[in-house]
């Protein structure tokens, strides 16, 4: 019933990294930032550049969860013309020259139920996307998307924060699949950071209630702020730093400069870098 | 076959009579309204919205809040408003009789105070220390900056830019009140985007923060906990009206931008099947352009701000801006259990335009010697249509939710005038 070739892309890789003991290096791009053929050039070139995973942001006006970072490149990728059928459109062109590296897309819900769940779970799945994390979409709600990725076989990505306690951990973690996404600031992306020692505290504790791979987000700037979330974790999510790279080499019109491209990637292996120097703790 | 059927009308007897077949039982306990409703929010705001609503539903069965409440409102508000006879607009019209449900008449001179009384006091039980708010044209900031200088608390109000522009006045206000007014210039820079931005305050400062929400939306338990907090105008009217007339009002109407003074007022009636309830959308400058506010007539099912609603949106999902003259309706979505009232058809939802909405407005100022909000000039223009086609012995029960003094810039902007 279930389709396992997308999701197992998730689990593969996180087995292979295992093996090699080390974490991974999940690098964010929101898709047509600041239009379609420069994300695109972003995403063909981000393996190569040292992403283990890759996590798409579809852009939505109203991003509450968002810094003003990512609420701008939002804003440019709609300018550009970003759909969810476009996103789709740029996984499936990816996955024509890429088969191993997992693709996950983050967003809000609202372009998802207007473009149905159960039809945008069946084109996600078909374009080779892997996984889905909708960022208002606790799972107090999840019956909206749950059961249609579930039949595809995306796995669903959930949030767990600082504020999820003990009591209620187990509840959110129950119908997780492929990792775990700490969000590890109580606040919104690319604004503070969490220290080493938070980490160090809140890891330990979700381990205790899972297995699966844990990433952690908001918050992961530096290659040594990946390094040291990858030996506490198993990978980094960095978004806003390298949004702000990209954003940095926009002309004064907001186009895409021809460095915009390479910019973005050279920080990307240098996070890569980082992280593959890290050896996994035990 | 007859004994069966008897058997299944004594059951739903039954169940009329647990109150079961009540329009007055929502929202279920996953906070939903039918299919609207319910808790769309981040995993770091989860919590404290479940928080949130344990220290709500305790309240409920706590007589010392209401008692406490009460005494504010009594006291500090100063309820109940009165009910005034309209009558040189009802001969105006020269149809039924026209009753003014006088919520301008609060202390800040809207409806909103209400809820806010009713929110400060639970976020003091919560031992909350800091309140934050949202607000459109100024009107609920005002009233959370009030109550939050009433019992001492720092308050962040969040406005988008562009309205702080418009609204310099109750900017002012907010100000002498004491909270900082934070301008939000992301996305649109207006109301939805300074909720956004609340938000995403809020997710930042959980541990001493309050969100005082303004009208009957957002993630469960707000859109239930500010109706509740606003059927004091209903209950108030309804009382006061069977004392006045003896009887219930035909028709009660009230504006509904997110909806909490429609809601107020509608919901002691809604199990009263002979009051027809309107409520009134703006249509700014119609409904079959791009510049309105009519989430019911021209919106589509979707999620923003916590909750399943109607809301202005494009084929792919992407909010659309709002527009209307009046600020205070000036907002892509509305609070769900309007969106489950209008999908059942309890209550019908009407759009009037921002011409018709300045005519009304200058009427009633000349005819009744009362200043109406902007925004209630929309039903009184929809109470031009209906009331001249009503006999003399019918009655119409207007929530006259606001004063319109904050709305004279605007008002003499359109009609040419320069102050």
């Amino acid at each position: 019933m279930t389709r396992t070739g997308a999701a197992s892309r998730i689990a593969a890789r996180f087995a292979a990294l295992r093996r090699e003991g080390r974490g991974a290096l999940i690098p964010f791009l929101e898709a047509f930032d600041p239009d379609l053929e420069t994300s695109t050039a972003i995403l063909h070139g981000m393996p190569a550049a040292g992403a283990d995973l890759i996590e798409i942001g579809m852009p939505f006006t109203d991003p509450m969860a968002d810094g003003p970072i990512i609420q701008l490149a939002g804003q440019r990728g709609l300018k550009a013309g970003a759909t969810l059928a476009g996103t789709l459109a740029m996984v499936r062109h990816f996955r024509e020259t890429d088969d191993a590296t997992p693709v996950i897309l983050m967003g809000y819900l609202n372009p998802i139920v207007a473009y149905g769940p159960e039809r945008f779970c069946t084109d996600a799945a078909a374009a080779g996307v892997d996984g889905l994390i909708a960022v208002d979409l606790p799972p107090e709600e999840a019956d909206m998307l749950a059961p249609f990725a579930a039949v595809q076989g995306l796995d669903i990505i959930r949030l767990i924060a600082p504020t999820t306690d003990d009591a209620r951990l187990p509840y959110v973690l129950e119908g997780s699949s492929g990792f775990i996404y700490y969000v590890s600031i109580t606040g919104i992306t690319g604004t503070r950071s969490a220290s080493g020692a938070d980490l160090a505290a809140a890891i330990p504790r979700l381990r205790r209630f899972s297995d699966l791979p844990i990433a952690i987000g908001f918050g992961v700037r530096t290659p040594s702020q990946a390094a040291e979330a990858t030996s506490i974790g198993d990978a980094a999510v960095v978004a806003s730093a390298l949004i702000d790279t990209l954003a940095k080499s926009l002309d004064e019109h907001g186009r895409a400069t021809p460095e915009t491209a390479g910019l973005v990637l050279d920080q990307v292996r240098s996070l890569a870098a980082a992280v593959r120097g890290v050896r996994a703790a035990a | 076959m007859n004994k069966h059927f008897a058997l299944q009308e004594s059951g739903q007897a039954q169940v009329q009579a647990a109150g079961q077949n009540s329009l007055r039982q929502g929202p279920d306990d996953r906070g939903r309204f039918g299919i609207f409703g319910g808790r769309f929010v981040a995993e770091t705001l989860m919590p404290l919205i479940l928080q949130v609503e344990q220290a709500y539903d305790a309240t409920k069965t706590d007589p010392a809040f209401q008692v406490e409440l009460d005494g504010y409102l009594k006291n500090y508000v100063g309820r109940p408003s009165s009910l005034w006879f309209a009558e040189r607009l009802t001969a105006h019209f020269g149809g039924a009789k026209i009753y003014f449900k006088r919520e301008d008449l609060n202390h800040t001179g809207a409806h909103k105070i209400n809820s806010c009384m009713g929110q400060i006091l639970l976020a003091r039980r919560m031992g909350k220390t800091r309140i934050i708010a949202e607000t459109g044209a100024g009107q609920h900031g005002v009233a959370t900056a009030t109550v939050c200088a009433l019992f001492g608390l720092p308050c962040t109000i969040y406005m988008g830019a562009t309205d702080v522009e418009r609204q310099k006045p109750n900017v002012f206000r907010m100000k002498l009140l004491g909270a900082e007014v934070r301008p939000v210039t992301a996305g649109s820079a207006t109301l939805k985007d300074a909720m956004n931005e609340a938000m995403r305050d809020w997710v930042a400062n959980v541990d001493d923060t309050y969100y005082l929400i303004g009208t009957a939306a957002g993630p469960h338990p707000y859109p239930e906990m500010v109706r509740n907090f606003q059927c004091v105008i209903g209950n108030e009217a309804k009382a006061q009206l069977l004392e006045a007339e003896g009887r219930l009002p035909d028709v009660a109407i009230a504006s509904v931008g997110g909806g909490s003074n429609a809601i107020g007022l509608f919901h002691p009636f809604l199990d009263d099947a002979s009051v027809r309830l309107i409520g009134v959308e703006a249509a700014g400058h119609g409904i079959d352009t791009d510049k309105h506010a009519a989430s019911l007539a021209r919106g589509k099912p979707g999620v923003l701000h916590g909750n399943m609603t109607y809301l202005l949106q494009d084929a792919d999902g992407q909010i659309q801006e709002a527009h209307s003259i009046s600020a205070g309706l000036d907002y892509p979505g509305i609070g769900p259990e309007h969106s489950w009232l209008h999908d059942t058809g309890r209550v019908e939802y009407v759009p009037i335009g921002d011409d018709e909405a300045l005519e009304a407005f200058q009427l009633c100022c000349r005819v009744e010697g009362i200043i109406p909000a902007l925004e209630c000039a929309h039903a009184l223009a929809h109470i031009a249509k209906i009331a001249p086609t009503m006999g003399p012995d019918q009655i119409i029960l207007l929530n006259l939710s606001g004063r319109g003094d904050k709305d004279i810039f605007t008002v003499a902007a359109h009609i040419g005038q320069t102050l």
